[in-house]
């Protein structure tokens, strides 16, 4: 993606540039499969305890439905998934042969949960048929949990190489004295963590809502489409002003705990009081700004609540310990795109709160529908631009002021690496490629079912002078939709 | 003290993952081996419904080992993924193509579109069993030292190959045994016959590799030889022929469910047999355990996960795999997922 920006940027050995682009690569699609490892199950238990408990067919075949997705969606998260397990020994031995006994327990947690949640899972996509229907429920339900210590985990291991810890240096630059305790629960793992969860829940939440937000916009007004958008999009409609709240807190964690980085994301160049906030705008090397929008003071007063905070510059620290103009700009799009996005969220959700409110019912304007079928992809794009900011906004570190990223690379030379790299892509695009046209494929064949089904059953039908087909146009009034 | 009880839980988590993943890989060997699409529909039916419930939890056990290696013994790990580098890619890249191959096969309903994914998953099935045994045959030679740059020479040597060749065979064994079994759990009792012809001939293929092995790494890989022809490690392996044995025979007696149990055995021991050849290294003979082991605090922590986790994760682990042999576990058909007449009536008429 900014491979011919990164040219500028990369310093370090000639391997360091493949190397990056690699690990950007295979965890920036990994990590859009993460929401729906995390979330999804959670969302299909929900729907399926409705099922249960109202003796409602639609809700079950619902959660059904998104079982037969999240069986082809694990084993696709688990496949790239390993192969970042594997990437950090191929990309980053120098990282894990120095850090690897400090920080490397939280990935152990998560081994075990995700072992556990691989097995519950299988139990569910595979139970449907001969358990008891309430067995099958309960024998699913720590899944959420387990995936809730799945992240614990890798979300630990990502705050420590952020705010490290728990550890000294030795003359040579070894670490001893491991404390596994305040390895794993560093400063920035608290934030990160509730940031993290929340937003991959109202990722996975606005995703399935969204697609039958497009069912609706295409005249599929049946309690289907409404039960299947009702329910995930309550869940991310309730996360998203509480992740508006974590979201900025997490980044006054950063302001506290990692100054540089916050400076990187907020382009501020000298460190200063009466810091104005830029939205977007460019940073160049000599530290000035061009384009964007300059709002006097802002960012000290939402660093700090006061004009009067004082705000620590990319220039407080020697070039070589701070990300390039071109990163921190990389940071701060992301990191901006990120905001703006959520803050839209805000708005929808708070438009769903109202009409829920005031009339039990779902917004009638097709307008809301529009933007809740997009908000399921603008979710996907922060959970990008959240990845990115943390991730380039740590630069030059891999382990935040303990080890360089140039130190930790493999010593594999760079024409290999750009040969797996290109490799790799071909193998994601094809994979993705397949996995969404097999998901296509799998709604359409539905779909098309469906519809069989509908029209079979309407000539027999008493009220059948209306037969279920082509896009009613306007919902009349929606007070009489009387479905839930 | 403490590192020796973390190298014993790395073994045991290499003994489940040959095992467990061991059985997967080989049954997509024999997919692989299943002919062309009117022949081998049987074997592959059975293959695809036999595996699916396990499959992700089978290959998780892989993450494990990676963990314990790099949180026990970082320098372990670094220097297996600096030196092995290009037999590891290969298989991660094989890791990848077989997940998705398989995952992606079964909802797909294109007779053109399942051969391809059919295709990727069974010769990925071959491949990265084969490039992990090859990584692995070349630590045992000693090749391979912490700061040993990456070389061709480290996994393309004669012990590697046999290694590769050795696993391979093994993991059909595996899976034609398991297949065998679940032929006879699904009443398929034409697939039994297949099956167990198979288990019969991979045997025979393992005996020869090993046997061919034996001589290779007599000069080749001599600390490992040594510990594998002496001692407690020959015990060992006396032991694994005589469950091979035994496996052969319980299968002629169409004993399937002792037959697992016997073949299982006859992996795990040899490769805690390998791993006691290797004492006190972890890479011959460079590598110590307690050189090679990382803070005590977090090996201790360490044991301390893994105990909560076998708390944790073995009864469910249990579970599964009784009510997978019980047939409990089915996957969703088209008509469940279609059943669809009732409310979907239209909300506003």
């Amino acid at each position: 993606m900014n491979s011919a920006i990164d040219h500028f940027l990369a310093d370090g050995p000639a391997q360091l540039l493949p190397a990056r682009e690699l690990m950007a690569f295979t965890l920036g699609s990994h990590i859009l499969l993460v929401p729906f490892g995390v979330a999804l199950p959670a969302i299909t238990l929900l729907m399926h305890y409705r099922g249960l408990r109202k003796g409602d067919a639609v809700a079950l075949l619902l959660a059904r439905r998104w079982s037969a997705v999240m069986a082809v969606q694990f084993a696709i998260g688990i496949v790239t998934g390993t192969v970042l397990s594997f990437e950090l020994g191929l990309l980053w031995p120098g990282m894990m042969g120095r850090w690897g006994d400090v920080f490397g327990l939280g990935f152990g947690v998560e081994a075990w949960a995700f072992f556990l949640e691989a097995i519950l899972i299988a139990i569910y996509l595979y139970g449907w048929r001969r358990l008891k229907p309430w067995t099958h429920f309960w024998l699913a339900l720590p899944l959420p949990l387990a995936a809730l210590m799945g992240a614990f985990g890798i979300v630990a291991a990502n705050s420590w190489m952020n705010t490290p810890r728990g550890f000294s240096l030795d003359a040579s630059g070894k670490p001893v004295d491991v404390d596994v305790r305040r390895a794993i629960f560093t400063p920035m793992f608290g934030p990160e963590y509730w940031h993290f969860v929340v937003g991959v829940v109202l990722t996975a939440g606005y995703v399935i809502a969204g697609v039958y937000a497009v069912g609706w916009l295409r005249g599929r007004r049946d309690r289907y489409h409404r039960l299947g958008f009702t329910v995930p999009f309550s869940v991310a409609a309730i996360l998203t002003p509480v992740q508006f709240v974590l979201g900025d807190s997490i980044a006054r964690s950063v302001f506290h705990k990692q100054p540089v980085k916050f400076a990187a994301t907020e382009i501020v160049w000298k460190t200063d009081t009466h810091v104005p906030e830029y939205m977007f705008g460019r940073l160049h090397a000599d530290g000035t700004i061009s384009g964007g929008i300059r709002i006097p003071q802002l960012d000290s007063i939402l660093a700090g609540f006061s004009p009067a905070t004082k705000v620590t510059g990319l220039s407080s620290v020697p070039a070589s310990d701070r990300p390039t103009a071109t990163q921190a700009t990389i940071a701060h799009w992301a990191f901006d795109i990120m905001v703006t996005i959520g803050s839209l969220l805000v708005l929808l959700s708070l438009w769903y709160g109202w009409c829920w409110l005031r009339r039990r019912d779902l917004p009638g304007s097709p307008w809301f529908f529009r933007c809740a079928a997009l908000a399921g992809g603008a979710c996907l794009l922060t959970v990008e631009c959240g990845w990115i900011t943390t991730e380039v906004g740590r630069q030059p570190w891999i382990v935040y002021q303990n080890m360089r990223v140039a130190e930790a690379v493999t010593d594999t030379r760079a024409p290999t690496l750009w040969t797996m790299l290109g490799l790799v892509m071909v193998l994601y695009v094809l994979v993705f490629g397949a996995f969404l046209t097999v998901l296509l494929r799998m709604s359409r064949r539905w779909r098309l079912a469906d519809e069989g089904a509908a029209t079979a059953a309407a000539p027999g039908d008493v009220e059948g002078d209306t037969p279920y087909g082509p896009r009613p146009l306007s919902t009349t009034g929606g007070k009489d939709g009387g479905g839930t | 003290m403490t590192e020796d009880a973390v190298a014993w839980v790395l073994l045991a988590a290499v003994t489940a993952y040959a095992c467990a993943g061991g059985t997967d890989y080989g049954a997509g060997f024999w997919d692989l081996l299943a002919g062309g699409t009117r022949r081998g529909k049987r074997p592959r039916w059975l293959i695809d419904h036999a595996m699916e419930p396990v499959w992700e939890t089978n290959n998780v056990w892989l993450i494990f080992v990676l963990v314990i290696m790099w949180t026990g013994f970082p320098v372990l790990f670094q220097t297996v993924f600096t030196a092995m580098w290009l037999p590891l890619a290969l298989a991660a890249v094989g890791l990848v193509l077989r997940g998705a191959g398989f995952a992606l096969r079964k909802p797909t309903q294109r007779l053109a579109g399942r051969r391809v994914y059919g295709a990727v998953f069974a010769v990925s099935s071959l491949l990265t069993p084969f490039f992990l045994g090859a990584a692995v045959g070349g630590l045992a030679t000693g090749r391979v030292a912490p700061g040993t740059e990456a070389s061709a020479d480290a996994w393309s040597n004669g012990t590697s190959v046999i290694a590769g060749l050795l696993t391979v065979a093994a993991t059909a064994f595996l899976g034609a045994v398991f297949l065998t079994a679940d032929a006879r759990r699904f009443d398929a009792a034409d697939l039994v016959g297949y099956f167990r012809l198979r288990a019969w001939c991979s045997l025979a293929v393992l005996a020869v590799l090993a046997c061919v092995g034996l001589v290779v790494t007599r000069d080749d890989a001599r600390y490992v030889h040594d510990g594998l022809t002496s001692g407690i490690g020959l015990a060992l392996v006396l032991v694994a022929v005589v469950s091979a044995l035994a496996t052969a025979v319980l299968l002629y007696r169409t004993a399937t469910g002792w037959a697992r149990i016997t073949a299982v055995a006859g992996v795990a021991l040899v490769v805690v047999a390998w791993g006691l050849a290797q004492r006190p290294y972890l890479i011959p003979t460079s590598l110590t355990v307690s050189e090679a082991a990382g803070a005590t605090t977090t090996l201790r922590w360490l044991l301390l996960v893994t105990a909560i986790a076998v708390v944790l994760v073995g009864p469910p682990l249990v579970l599964l795999y009784r009510l997978d042999t019980a047939g409990a576990l089915q996957p969703l058909t088209e008509a469940d997922l279609r059943r669809t007449a009732a409310g979907r009536e239209p909300e506003s008429p």
